[in-house]
Protein backbone atom coordinates (compact mmCIF):
# COMPACT_ATOMS: atom_id res chain seq x y z
CA UNK A 1 0.00 0.00 0.00
CA UNK A 2 1.51 3.70 -1.05
CA UNK A 3 0.58 7.30 -0.16
CA UNK A 4 1.00 6.97 3.47
CA UNK A 5 3.04 9.93 3.91
CA UNK A 6 1.36 12.05 6.34
CA UNK A 7 1.99 15.79 6.93
CA UNK A 8 3.61 17.31 9.51
CA UNK A 9 1.16 19.84 10.54
CA UNK A 10 -1.46 16.66 10.61
CA UNK A 11 1.13 14.84 12.86
CA UNK A 12 1.29 17.83 15.34
CA UNK A 13 -2.26 18.42 15.49
CA UNK A 14 -3.06 14.45 16.42
CA UNK A 15 -0.30 14.63 19.36
CA UNK A 16 -2.14 17.56 20.85
CA UNK A 17 -5.42 16.16 20.13
CA UNK A 18 -4.09 13.00 22.09
CA UNK A 19 -2.14 14.95 24.44
CA UNK A 20 -5.78 17.36 25.70
CA UNK A 21 -7.66 13.42 25.66
CA UNK A 22 -5.15 12.51 27.82
CA UNK A 23 -5.32 15.33 30.15
CA UNK A 24 -8.79 15.88 30.18
CA UNK A 25 -9.39 11.79 31.07
CA UNK A 26 -6.46 11.77 33.78
CA UNK A 27 -4.16 9.60 31.48
CA UNK A 28 -0.64 9.90 30.74
CA UNK A 29 1.27 9.88 27.22
CA UNK A 30 4.93 8.26 27.05
CA UNK A 31 7.37 11.27 27.91
CA UNK A 32 9.53 10.64 24.89
CA UNK A 33 7.59 13.00 22.79
CA UNK A 34 9.39 11.21 19.11
CA UNK A 35 8.51 8.26 19.98
CA UNK A 36 4.50 9.72 20.78
CA UNK A 37 4.77 11.64 17.17
CA UNK A 38 5.59 8.40 15.71
CA UNK A 39 2.84 6.70 17.23
CA UNK A 40 0.55 9.48 16.28
CA UNK A 41 1.84 9.26 13.04
CA UNK A 42 1.14 5.54 12.38
CA UNK A 43 -2.45 6.23 14.28
CA UNK A 44 -2.83 9.20 10.95
CA UNK A 45 -2.47 6.23 8.64
CA UNK A 46 -4.77 3.86 10.55
CA UNK A 47 -7.29 6.66 10.06
CA UNK A 48 -6.48 7.13 6.17
CA UNK A 49 -6.14 3.37 5.29
CA UNK A 50 -9.08 1.96 7.49
CA UNK A 51 -11.33 4.98 8.19
CA UNK A 52 -10.43 4.60 12.11
CA UNK A 53 -7.33 4.54 14.49
CA UNK A 54 -6.43 1.09 14.79
CA UNK A 55 -3.45 0.58 16.90
CA UNK A 56 -0.56 1.18 15.04
CA UNK A 57 1.28 -1.61 17.21
CA UNK A 58 -1.38 -4.13 15.43
CA UNK A 59 -2.08 -5.56 12.41
CA UNK A 60 -5.93 -4.48 11.35
CA UNK A 61 -8.10 -6.27 8.85
CA UNK A 62 -9.63 -3.46 7.89
CA UNK A 63 -13.43 -4.54 8.47
CA UNK A 64 -14.16 -2.27 11.24
CA UNK A 65 -16.46 -5.24 13.17
CA UNK A 66 -13.13 -7.16 13.55
CA UNK A 67 -10.69 -4.21 14.39
CA UNK A 68 -13.20 -2.34 17.15
CA UNK A 69 -11.64 -3.69 20.27
CA UNK A 70 -8.16 -2.21 19.07
CA UNK A 71 -9.28 0.82 17.71
CA UNK A 72 -7.34 3.31 20.18
CA UNK A 73 -7.72 3.63 22.71
CA UNK A 74 -8.29 0.04 22.89
CA UNK A 75 -9.79 -2.33 25.02
CA UNK A 76 -7.30 -3.37 26.28
CA UNK A 77 -5.11 -0.33 27.42
CA UNK A 78 -6.20 0.34 31.27
CA UNK A 79 -5.58 -3.59 31.84
CA UNK A 80 -1.97 -3.07 30.80
CA UNK A 81 -1.47 0.22 32.31
CA UNK A 82 -2.35 -1.26 35.28
CA UNK A 83 -0.37 -4.42 34.94
CA UNK A 84 2.65 -3.02 33.30
CA UNK A 85 2.27 0.97 33.40
CA UNK A 86 1.63 1.67 29.74
CA UNK A 87 -0.52 0.50 26.87
CA UNK A 88 0.46 -2.05 24.38
CA UNK A 89 1.93 0.06 22.03
CA UNK A 90 3.69 2.82 25.23
CA UNK A 91 1.66 5.59 24.07
CA UNK A 92 -0.26 5.70 27.13
CA UNK A 93 1.95 5.10 30.32
CA UNK A 94 1.09 4.72 34.04
CA UNK A 95 2.30 8.58 36.14
CA UNK A 96 5.58 7.08 37.15
CA UNK A 97 6.58 6.20 33.96
CA UNK A 98 5.35 9.37 33.06
CA UNK A 99 7.64 11.11 35.07
CA UNK A 100 10.74 9.32 33.97
CA UNK A 101 10.84 7.57 37.06
CA UNK A 102 10.49 3.56 35.31
CA UNK A 103 10.46 3.08 31.84
CA UNK A 104 8.38 1.60 29.99
CA UNK A 105 8.44 -2.59 29.28
CA UNK A 106 7.47 -4.28 26.71
CA UNK A 107 3.66 -5.40 27.04
CA UNK A 108 3.04 -8.80 26.12
CA UNK A 109 -0.36 -9.16 23.61
CA UNK A 110 -3.34 -9.37 25.76
CA UNK A 111 -5.83 -9.80 22.79
CA UNK A 112 -6.84 -13.04 22.13
CA UNK A 113 -5.04 -14.76 18.85
CA UNK A 114 -7.14 -14.66 16.24
CA UNK A 115 -8.19 -18.30 16.34
CA UNK A 116 -10.37 -17.02 19.29
CA UNK A 117 -11.44 -13.67 18.71
CA UNK A 118 -14.75 -14.52 17.30
CA UNK A 119 -16.70 -15.11 20.74
CA UNK A 120 -15.78 -11.69 21.60
CA UNK A 121 -18.18 -10.01 19.59
CA UNK A 122 -21.23 -11.97 21.27
CA UNK A 123 -20.89 -11.50 24.75
CA UNK A 124 -22.63 -15.29 25.99
CA UNK A 125 -23.57 -16.32 29.75
CA UNK A 126 -27.30 -15.69 31.41
CA UNK A 127 -28.50 -11.97 31.70
CA UNK A 128 -30.42 -11.51 34.97
CA UNK A 129 -33.57 -9.96 34.61
CA UNK A 130 -33.76 -6.24 34.87
CA UNK A 131 -36.05 -3.55 33.95
CA UNK A 132 -33.54 -2.12 31.33
CA UNK A 133 -30.50 -3.43 29.88
CA UNK A 134 -27.07 -2.56 31.11
CA UNK A 135 -24.36 -1.40 28.36
CA UNK A 136 -20.66 -1.52 29.44
CA UNK A 137 -18.71 0.69 27.32
CA UNK A 138 -15.35 -1.44 26.48
CA UNK A 139 -12.67 1.22 26.84
CA UNK A 140 -13.40 2.74 29.65
CA UNK A 141 -15.77 0.38 31.76
CA UNK A 142 -18.94 2.98 32.14
CA UNK A 143 -21.83 1.55 32.63
CA UNK A 144 -25.55 2.84 31.80
CA UNK A 145 -28.87 1.39 31.66
CA UNK A 146 -31.15 2.25 29.25
CA UNK A 147 -32.72 0.58 25.76
CA UNK A 148 -29.52 1.25 23.61
CA UNK A 149 -25.94 2.36 24.29
CA UNK A 150 -25.28 6.17 24.27
CA UNK A 151 -23.82 7.35 20.63
CA UNK A 152 -20.67 8.60 22.40
CA UNK A 153 -19.82 7.32 25.99
CA UNK A 154 -19.95 10.48 28.10
CA UNK A 155 -17.04 9.19 30.35
CA UNK A 156 -14.06 8.36 27.69
CA UNK A 157 -16.20 9.41 24.40
CA UNK A 158 -15.74 6.04 22.31
CA UNK A 159 -18.16 5.01 19.64
CA UNK A 160 -21.53 3.43 20.43
CA UNK A 161 -20.39 -0.14 18.72
CA UNK A 162 -17.48 -0.07 21.55
CA UNK A 163 -20.12 -0.72 23.91
CA UNK A 164 -21.44 -4.54 25.03
CA UNK A 165 -24.46 -5.89 26.66
CA UNK A 166 -23.81 -6.25 30.67
CA UNK A 167 -26.83 -7.25 32.10
CA UNK B 1 8.39 -17.88 2.43
CA UNK B 2 7.48 -13.62 2.58
CA UNK B 3 9.84 -11.74 0.90
CA UNK B 4 11.52 -9.59 2.78
CA UNK B 5 14.67 -6.92 2.19
CA UNK B 6 17.54 -7.44 3.19
CA UNK B 7 20.22 -5.74 5.14
CA UNK B 8 24.10 -6.17 4.97
CA UNK B 9 26.01 -6.55 8.00
CA UNK B 10 27.88 -8.87 10.42
CA UNK B 11 26.86 -12.80 9.48
CA UNK B 12 25.23 -13.73 12.80
CA UNK B 13 23.04 -16.06 11.21
CA UNK B 14 19.28 -15.97 9.44
CA UNK B 15 17.88 -13.41 11.40
CA UNK B 16 14.39 -12.16 10.05
CA UNK B 17 11.93 -9.59 10.89
CA UNK B 18 7.82 -9.39 10.81
CA UNK B 19 7.54 -5.52 11.88
CA UNK B 20 4.59 -3.19 10.65
CA UNK B 21 5.64 0.36 9.28
CA UNK B 22 3.47 1.98 11.97
CA UNK B 23 4.47 0.62 15.09
CA UNK B 24 7.26 2.33 17.82
CA UNK B 25 8.78 -0.98 18.98
CA UNK B 26 9.10 -2.14 15.34
CA UNK B 27 10.91 0.56 14.38
CA UNK B 28 13.38 0.18 17.78
CA UNK B 29 14.00 -3.14 17.35
CA UNK B 30 14.58 -1.75 13.71
CA UNK B 31 17.28 0.47 14.94
CA UNK B 32 18.98 -1.88 16.96
CA UNK B 33 19.74 -4.47 14.91
CA UNK B 34 20.96 -1.23 12.50
CA UNK B 35 23.11 -0.71 15.66
CA UNK B 36 24.27 -3.87 16.26
CA UNK B 37 25.29 -4.06 12.30
CA UNK B 38 24.30 -7.36 11.82
CA UNK B 39 22.94 -9.02 8.75
CA UNK B 40 18.91 -9.41 8.92
CA UNK B 41 15.81 -9.37 6.67
CA UNK B 42 12.88 -7.22 7.20
CA UNK B 43 9.01 -6.61 6.30
CA UNK B 44 6.29 -4.14 6.95
CA UNK B 45 3.77 -6.92 7.06
CA UNK B 46 0.95 -3.98 7.07
CA UNK B 47 1.99 -2.73 3.66
CA UNK B 48 1.98 -5.79 1.95
CA UNK B 49 -0.95 -6.66 -0.40
CA UNK B 50 -3.84 -9.34 1.04
CA UNK B 51 -2.49 -12.67 -0.34
CA UNK B 52 1.02 -11.97 0.79
CA UNK B 53 -0.21 -10.16 3.93
CA UNK B 54 -2.08 -13.26 5.11
CA UNK B 55 1.11 -15.67 3.72
CA UNK B 56 2.57 -13.56 5.94
CA UNK B 57 0.52 -13.51 9.16
CA UNK B 58 0.43 -17.32 8.91
CA UNK B 59 4.15 -17.62 9.08
CA UNK B 60 4.33 -14.97 11.82
CA UNK B 61 1.38 -17.25 13.98
CA UNK B 62 3.54 -20.46 13.14
CA UNK B 63 6.54 -18.95 15.68
CA UNK B 64 4.34 -16.69 17.49
CA UNK B 65 0.70 -17.59 18.09
CA UNK B 66 -0.33 -13.88 19.10
CA UNK B 67 0.50 -13.21 15.39
CA UNK B 68 2.00 -9.92 17.29
CA UNK B 69 4.79 -7.71 16.29
CA UNK B 70 7.84 -7.31 16.19
CA UNK B 71 8.60 -11.34 15.63
CA UNK B 72 12.18 -11.63 15.39
CA UNK B 73 13.29 -14.91 14.01
CA UNK B 74 16.92 -16.20 14.31
CA UNK B 75 17.89 -19.38 12.36
CA UNK B 76 14.25 -20.55 11.76
CA UNK B 77 13.62 -21.70 15.81
CA UNK B 78 14.92 -18.93 17.80
CA UNK B 79 11.95 -16.55 18.66
CA UNK B 80 12.13 -12.87 19.84
CA UNK B 81 8.25 -11.15 20.57
CA UNK B 82 8.40 -7.56 21.31
CA UNK B 83 11.47 -5.46 21.77
CA UNK B 84 13.69 -7.23 24.35
CA UNK B 85 16.46 -5.47 24.54
CA UNK B 86 18.66 -7.54 26.49
CA UNK B 87 17.50 -10.78 25.11
CA UNK B 88 18.28 -9.28 21.34
CA UNK B 89 21.16 -7.99 22.09
CA UNK B 90 22.35 -11.37 24.09
CA UNK B 91 20.87 -13.35 21.16
CA UNK B 92 22.73 -11.54 18.15
CA UNK B 93 26.30 -10.72 19.64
Amino acid sequence: MSGDEIPGERIEEKVSLLRKDAESGGYFLNPDAGFVRQLARGLCINEKRYGYPSCPCRLAVGRREEDRDIICPCDYRDADLGEFGACYCALYVSPSVAQGKSPPVPVPERRPPRSERVSMTTRTGKMIDVPLPVWRCRVCGYLCARDTPPLVCPICKASKDRFERFM
Amino acid sequence: MTEMVRVNGRNRGDIRLYALSTCGWCAKTKELLNSLGVEYSYVFVDLLAQKELEDALREVEKFNPAGSFPTLVINGSRVIVGFREAEIREALQ
